[in-house]
């Protein structure tokens, strides 16, 4: 069996936080590394820290099934996952460092004749909106992914799918260590163990002002704080006086044990509940909805791992015989529109970008980019402008969930 | 018996697992490690066993499985892993199924201080008890103890409840049954659970620790002691008391001891003098350093030194040749299932482990760890030592000291990952992988965290564990699947009539749960476009019948009827009179068009409600919410009755007559019974109700039958139909006639973004005030119209396209941009797009609806529509296709 | 699998039920007298607490009557059930 690639012999180095930066990101997961990235290299803003309530990205970020697409419905998220994956497709030799990203392609299957439709409006718009996306039947779909029953006599056949081929997966935890250790490289403070339970906020109503943050390792001055701590968000917003629109769900994923290689492709389906990958080493990584409930745990109930089970045998056959090796939870925050919240809050110098729910992921780079020039400019960046807060005062909701089911 | 690995005949003994099979036969390399193609033996004795895995490759087959848990069976053939196991691709006949217990008391593990537990409980009288044992049960229980024997509990979660996998048959026969379930997963709910999970045997670190050969001392004792497995020379490398005990049943086994290395000194105590009495050579403060190899990759002989406490290398060592290296580095807890629940686990500096935390109250106040578990137990003669192995300095020595050989993860690979800058162990196992494997890291994740603790110069308490996850042994995902496989995965819902459609040719869709005919084919050879022509003709020109059964419909009932309907739907119900029905919208709070139907006023208090197919329940629990949540004062029973009641259309012009056949006691004639008007009456003898209503734009009528009668009614109008012609119609031909007619179907012109009045149906929506000049009632929904977006114009709106190419079927989902935009730059702006398109038998020509950002304001225009490669250009157009003024419905 | 106090019908397993989210959320009086930001909030906005909050369950294969609970969003411990609305 190959090896994998080794890791870099150095990452970061653990330090004090400083009394007071430039800019505090709050939130040590994917999107708030990548945003401090991106404010060093693109903005050369580099009196930053990142202050992580735990081990760097260990939520969210350890814990997804490492699906990377931009096939969305809308036009805005279109534009914000393309610009993601674009540098995905740049990011091994941005950060010097091989995140196994492998663009295997990603199937979303379509069970009925309403599936059929949806699908290929998103197909036709996608390649509008210049993502690559083709539509597949079964016959086409059984060819890129042999081990999937397209046999018409199972309860919800595979009447066709998206196929979008630039999709994949990547090696969540490299890429987080990636863009640590070059954020760490460009002057970016790593302060792990850091929680952060409440703002300094100057000032009242329309003249909110953010001045720093509480930790459990004392104050820390900020001129501008970046909100990016996705499940945690709207419990920190709240305590800026912000309310976020956002539940905090469980999500739970599992893998097998390592198995020979029996598919090259990444597939989903929304209306069986089961989304699959077959990582490098071997092990199956799976995923299916969210538990109802709101939840902290970082833990869900059984019988949504069973439900999966069942779909996935009836999907894949071959996979009778694998075993369930772990499983585990995150905290997902979901919005109303199943889209994110990026942009500026009522108070002035705070940002938010949160509410990526069960898709955050694939959005990692582009998140970061956009987040960064936002809050280097004071202003969202154009791809950020459709994702404001204020859509839910006028109504110009981003509704994914059509398209996204629970958006991977 | 006989069982077959790696295609060579091995003879067993019953009650041998492969493991110790092979072990007594002397078959050492077992399996080939993943990256670096080292040999590989058996290390344990259950499920901590990191290096032999095996493919069962005789009956069902299954990858991955430790050999140390599969008991030998005639007829059995594996063979051993190099790292991946394998997916076979024939059927698997086993049946797997689910079963459910409730018990006061469960125990997790069938040792010694389990079954105390248990059999504790039972003279407590404390109900029923329930021992779970992951093997066969060696110690006789109570009879008033129900035992699952080869069952593991996998999990633990919220109140009480317990997963756990029986395995029923491998230890029987290698094939399958078809009649006895192969495994069984347990839910299990108890008031309290006990767990005896007993604990895990540490490895060593040093190097070539990995070779076939070296094995954890107690698990080497026991296949001596239990297996009748000898070695021809054992050297016993350990630091606690357990170690010198395994020595001493090694020797009085059968296997010569050439060595105790002890890094302890001071040992006092009974398994000291014995040792001494049987003439083993015992070395306190010495400890393994390597190991040389024989021919077939296995150990031939160990490096011995003596070490500091630290494991700082004294010299000069010697090399002591043998054939078993028992090592025993130390005892951790299995606390796995109690940290699933929250249970803290503290390092206990005494025991040298992680053992449960008692002294700390948490949640689960109802889960309890005894035994070794616990690390209870009378303190050793000598105390265990805290230490993790001794590496000598050196090029390329780390980089052979396996931390978890089932990864290849070495110690090297732990200094890389300090060096790096990591410092929690979460960071260490993600970099080097240690503990990720099929093992878990039951026996290397406590090494690599004390590695990890001596070479950052804290205790392993401050390192701390990783996350122990469920399930606690791997389980097949056919196991979890169950019986909900096949026509048993989700309930299939089919109409009283449905044997009928069956008979008569039809090709089914699925609606959500629902198989509803798609269309009918009137000749094996006749293609879904020549059949949906056909039928839609059949309407518009006879007369066809259609199913409709599968749509909602909901009895609502209670004086305050009328005015809970007022506030869900956007036009006025309290106005609709006994006899007639009204079509009706409901909206979403946030605006948004959630489901439409036509609503039947049966009384004064009364209504019966109907909703689309798939959005029925949805509707049920709408009502409920609010009724039950906002207005509790609203004297109003909403049931659901779709099953309950079967409905059969009857639409064309010809439809009268054939309704008129098949009631007796009901007038319906034009004049008689008028548009949207409904009564009760008998149907082919059946007590029921027609209504005159239309979703085609033809005359027709809706026959309402319980559901009991509806094959007996659609036959009985089939028959009269005969002299009619009557075509029996589907959903395609159902979704054409109405789209000619411009009507919206919820679901595919909606998708939750849309608006009444986006859709062309602001003449539903209530104004503000009545023409006397009162005001309405609010209803759910009309203070979303009023925000900035949703008020905004050139929102997307309904319309008719009409290719310009009038043969030319453009695909649903097409979107719509500007003639002449620059396909080739994108993203090209999006205008709207295609949700029905068809051809009409009646305009012999095709059509489509779309939604079209400020469409109703263009018609005339023309637009491209994009789909794919391809386009076509069409012209915006009403979405009334034909018969704009309804003078059809009236026949 | 938690176990549900539905009040009518006992301890039931959650896959029994609805879920509602946050309780006690009232429906406001007169919508129309709401401003688009006051209107968006009552639409969108819930509390989501780490800890001890007040939730809304549905027992929807069951009795089919709403009500609320407190629960513990970490641990998932339940106190007493209150039928909606108080």
């Amino acid at each position: 069996m190959p090896t994998l690639p080794t890791h870099p012999d150095f990452l970061w180095a653990e330090g004090e936080p400083k009394r007071h930066y430039d800019v505090v990101v709050v939130g040590g997961g994917g999107h708030g590394l990548a945003t401090a990235y991106y404010l060093a290299r693109n903005h050369g803003i580099t009196d930053v820290a990142v202050l992580e309530k735990g081990w760097l990205a260990g939520g969210n970020m350890a814990r997804n099934t490492t699906i990377i697409r931009s096939n969305y419905l809308l036009d805005a998220s279109a534009a914000i996952y393309e610009h993601s994956l674009k540098l995905w497709e740049t990011m091994a030799a941005d950060l010097d460092y091989d995140v196994l990203f492998s663009q295997r392609g990603v199937l979303n299957l379509a069970h009925s004749l309403s599936d059929v439709r949806d699908s290929k409006r998103r197909v036709f718009a996608n390649r509008l909106n210049g993502v690559d996306a083709e539509w597949l039947e079964p016959d086409e779909v059984a060819k890129i992914a042999p081990i999937i029953n397209i046999s018409a006599g199972v309860r919800y056949p595979v009447l066709g799918a998206t196929y979008q081929p630039r999709g994949g997966i990547a090696k969540h935890d490299w890429v987080a260590w990636a863009y640590a250790r070059r954020a760490a490289d460009l002057g970016v403070d790593l302060i792990q163990q850091c929680e952060v339970s409440g703002f300094d906020v100057c000032g009242s109503g329309d003249g909110r002002r953010v001045s720093g943050v509480q930790t459990n390792r004392g104050p820390i001055g900020a001129d501008r704080v970046a909100l990016v701590a996705a499940g945690h968000s709207s419990v920190l917003a709240a305590r800026a006086g912000v309310d976020l629109p956002l539940q905090s769900r469980p999500l739970q994923a599992l893998v097998s044990e390592l198995l020979e290689q029996v598919l090259d492709t990444v597939v989903m389906s929304n209306a069986v509940h089961v989304y699959v990958s077959q990582a490098h080493k071997g092990e199956l990584v799976m995923g299916a909805g969210t538990d109802a409930w709101n939840g902290y745990g970082q833990r869900g109930a059984w019988h949504v791992i069973e439900h999966q089970m069942a779909a996935a045998v009836e999907l894949f056959p071959i996979f009778a015989r694998a075993h369930v090796l772990r499983t585990w939870g995150g905290i997902v925050d979901v919005s109303p529109d199943a889209s994110p919240i990026i942009g500026l809050t009522p108070v002035e110098g705070l940002y938010v970008n949160a509410g990526w729910g069960t898709g955050g992921f694939k959005a990692t780079p582009g998140s970061g980019w956009v987040m960064a020039d936002t809050v280097a400019h004071g202003r969202p960046h154009a791809l950020a402008q459709p994702y404001a807060l204020e859509r839910f005062t006028t109504g110009a909701l981003i509704d994914e969930h059509g398209a996204a089911g629970v958006a991977h | 018996m006989i069982f077959h690995f790696d295609g060579e005949p091995i003879a067993a003994r019953p009650g041998d697992t492969v493991a110790s099979a092979l072990l007594r036969v002397g078959k050492r390399a077992v399996a080939t490690s993943p990256y670096l193609d080292r040999p590989r033996g058996v290390t344990g004795i259950g499920e901590e066993e990191s290096g032999a895995f095996v493919q069962i490759v005789s009956g069902v087959g299954e990858p991955m499985r430790p050999s140390t848990r599969v008991e030998v069976v005639a007829g059995l053939v594996v063979r051993g892993l190099g790292g991946r196991g394998g997916l076979p691709v024939a059927p698997d006949p086993s049946r797997y199924d689910r079963a459910y217990l409730h018990c006061e008391v469960l125990v997790v593990g069938g040792g010694a201080a389990g079954v105390q537990a248990a059999t504790d409980a039972v003279e407590r009288g404390e109900g029923r008890i329930v021992l779970v044992h992951d093997g066969p049960l060696a110690m006789a229980v109570p009879d008033a103890i129900q035992v699952l024997q080869r069952t593991t509990v996998t999990g633990l979660f919220d109140a009480g409840h317990a997963v756990a996998l029986e395995r029923r048959t491998e230890h029987l026969l290698a094939q399958p049954s078809p009649d006895v379930a192969r495994m069984r997963v347990w839910h299990i709910r108890s008031a309290r659970t006990v767990l005896a999970t007993g604990a895990f045997e540490r490895p060593l670190a040093f190097a070539d620790n990995d070779r076939p050969g070296v094995l954890l001392a107690g698990a080497a004792a026991t296949y001596a002691t239990r297996h009748g497995v000898a070695w021809g020379r054992a050297v016993v490398v350990c630091t606690d008391d357990t170690g010198l005990a395994a020595a001493l049943a090694l020797h009085d086994a059968g296997t010569a001891v050439a060595v105790v290395a002890d890094v302890r000194t001071g040992l006092v105590g009974d398994a000291v003098r014995a040792l001494a009495e049987r003439g083993i050579d015992v070395r306190q403060g010495w400890s393994a350093v390597g190991t040389d190899a024989a021919a077939d990759g296995g150990v031939a002989a160990v490096e011995l030194t003596p070490v500091t406490p630290q494991g700082v290398v004294l010299g000069p060592g010697e090399r002591v040749p043998c054939d078993l290296v028992a090592v025993n580095g130390g005892w951790s807890p299995n606390v796995a299932l109690f940290t699933y629940v929250g249970g803290p686990v503290t390092w206990d500096a005494t025991r040298v482990a992680f053992v449960a935390d008692r002294a700390r109250p948490h949640l689960r106040s109802d889960v309890t760890v005894v035994g070794s578990a616990a690390g209870d137990g009378p303190m050793p003669a000598n105390p265990p030592a805290t230490f993790f192995g001794a590496v000598a300095n050196g090029p390329d020595i780390a980089s052979r000291v396996f931390i978890d050989p089932g990864r290849d993860a070495t110690l090297a690979d732990l200094h890389r990952a300090l060096g790096a800058g990591l410092r929690s162990v979460e960071h260490v196992k993600r970099y080097t992988t240690i503990g990720t494997g099929a093992d878990q890291g039951r026996t290397s994740g406590v090494l690599a965290i004390g590695l990890m603790a001596a070479t950052l110069g804290v205790s392993p308490g401050e390192v701390g564990t990783t996350t122990f996850r469920p399930p606690y042994v791997p389980l097949p995902f056919a196991a979890l699947a169950g019986r909900d496989r096949g026509r048993l995965s989700d309930p299939e819902r089919v109409t009283a009539m449905h044997d009928w459609h069956v008979e008569h040719g039809a090709v089914f869709e699925v609606v959500g749960q629902w198989q509803r005919p798609h269309y009918f084919a009137s000749t094996q050879d006749e293609s879904m476009a020549d059949a949906v022509l056909r039928e839609c003709a059949a309407v518009r020109t006879g007369v066809g019948m259609m199913d409709a059964s599968t749509l909602g419909k909901i009895d609502v009932r209670g004086p305050d009827a009328a005015t809970f309907l007022d506030r869900l739907y956007t036009n006025v119900m309290s106005k609709l009179q006994p006899g007639r029905a009204r079509y009706g919208v409901m909206c979403g709070a946030d605006g948004m068009v959630l489901d439409d139907g036509v609503v039947l006023r049966l009384a004064g208090d009364h209504f019966l409600v109907t909703t689309t197919t798939g959005g029925a329940a949805r509707v049920l629990e709408w009502m409920e919410e609010w009724l039950q949540t906002e207005w509790p004062d609203l004297r109003v029973w909403p049931t659901s009755v779709t099953d309950q009641i079967a409905t059969v259309v009857v639409a064309g012009p010809g439809s009268r007559d054939v309704v008129a056949a098949v009631v007796s006691d009901l007038d319906v004639s034009k004049e008689a019974l008028r548009y949207l008007a409904h009564a009760e009456t008998a149907i082919a003898g059946a007590p029921g109700r027609v209504t005159r209503v239309s979703f085609s734009g033809e005359l027709a009528f809706e026959l309402m039958v319980p559901a009991w009668y509806g094959d007996h009614v659609w036959r009985a109008a089939w028959q009269a139909g005969q002299a009619h012609g009557v075509t029996a119609y589907g959903t395609e031909a159902m979704h054409v006639l109405r789209a000619e007619k411009g009507f919206v179907i919820v679901g595919q012109e909606t998708d939750g973004t849309q608006t009444p009045d986006d859709l062309g149906l602001s003449w539903l929506v209530r104004k503000p005030v009545d023409r006397a000049g009162n005001p309405t009632p609010d209803f759910i929904g009309s203070r979303s119209f009023a925000r900035a977006d949703t008020r905004r114009p050139h929102r997307k709106q309904l319309v008719g396209l009409l290719p310009v190419d009038p043969q030319r079927q453009i695909p649903e989902g097409a979107q719509l941009v500007a003639v002449g935009a620059d396909l080739s730059t994108t993203p090209v702006p999006m205008l709207g797009h295609v949700t029905s398109s068809y051809r009409s038998a009646e305009l012999d020509r095709t059509f489509a609806l779309a939604l079209v950002a400020g469409g109703a304001d263009r018609h005339g225009e023309r637009l491209l529509a994009s789909f794919g490669a391809d386009d076509a250009e069409v012209v915006i157009t009403s979405p009334v296709f034909l018969d704009p003024e309804g003078a059809r419905r009236d026949g | 699998m938690m176990l549900i106090p539905c009040p009518w019908c006992g301890p039931s397993d959650e896959n029994e039920f609805g879920y509602g989210g946050q309780a006690h959320v009232a429906y406001p009086d007169n919508p129309h007298a709401l401003d688009d930001e006051a209107w968006g909030r009552f639409l969108f906005v819930r509390e989501n607490p780490r800890g001890w909050w007040q939730e809304r369950w549905f027992h929807s294969a069951g009795c089919r009557r709403w009500f609320a609970v407190a629960r513990h969003t970490v641990t998932n411990e339940i106190r007493a059930a209150l039928p909606e609305p108080t």
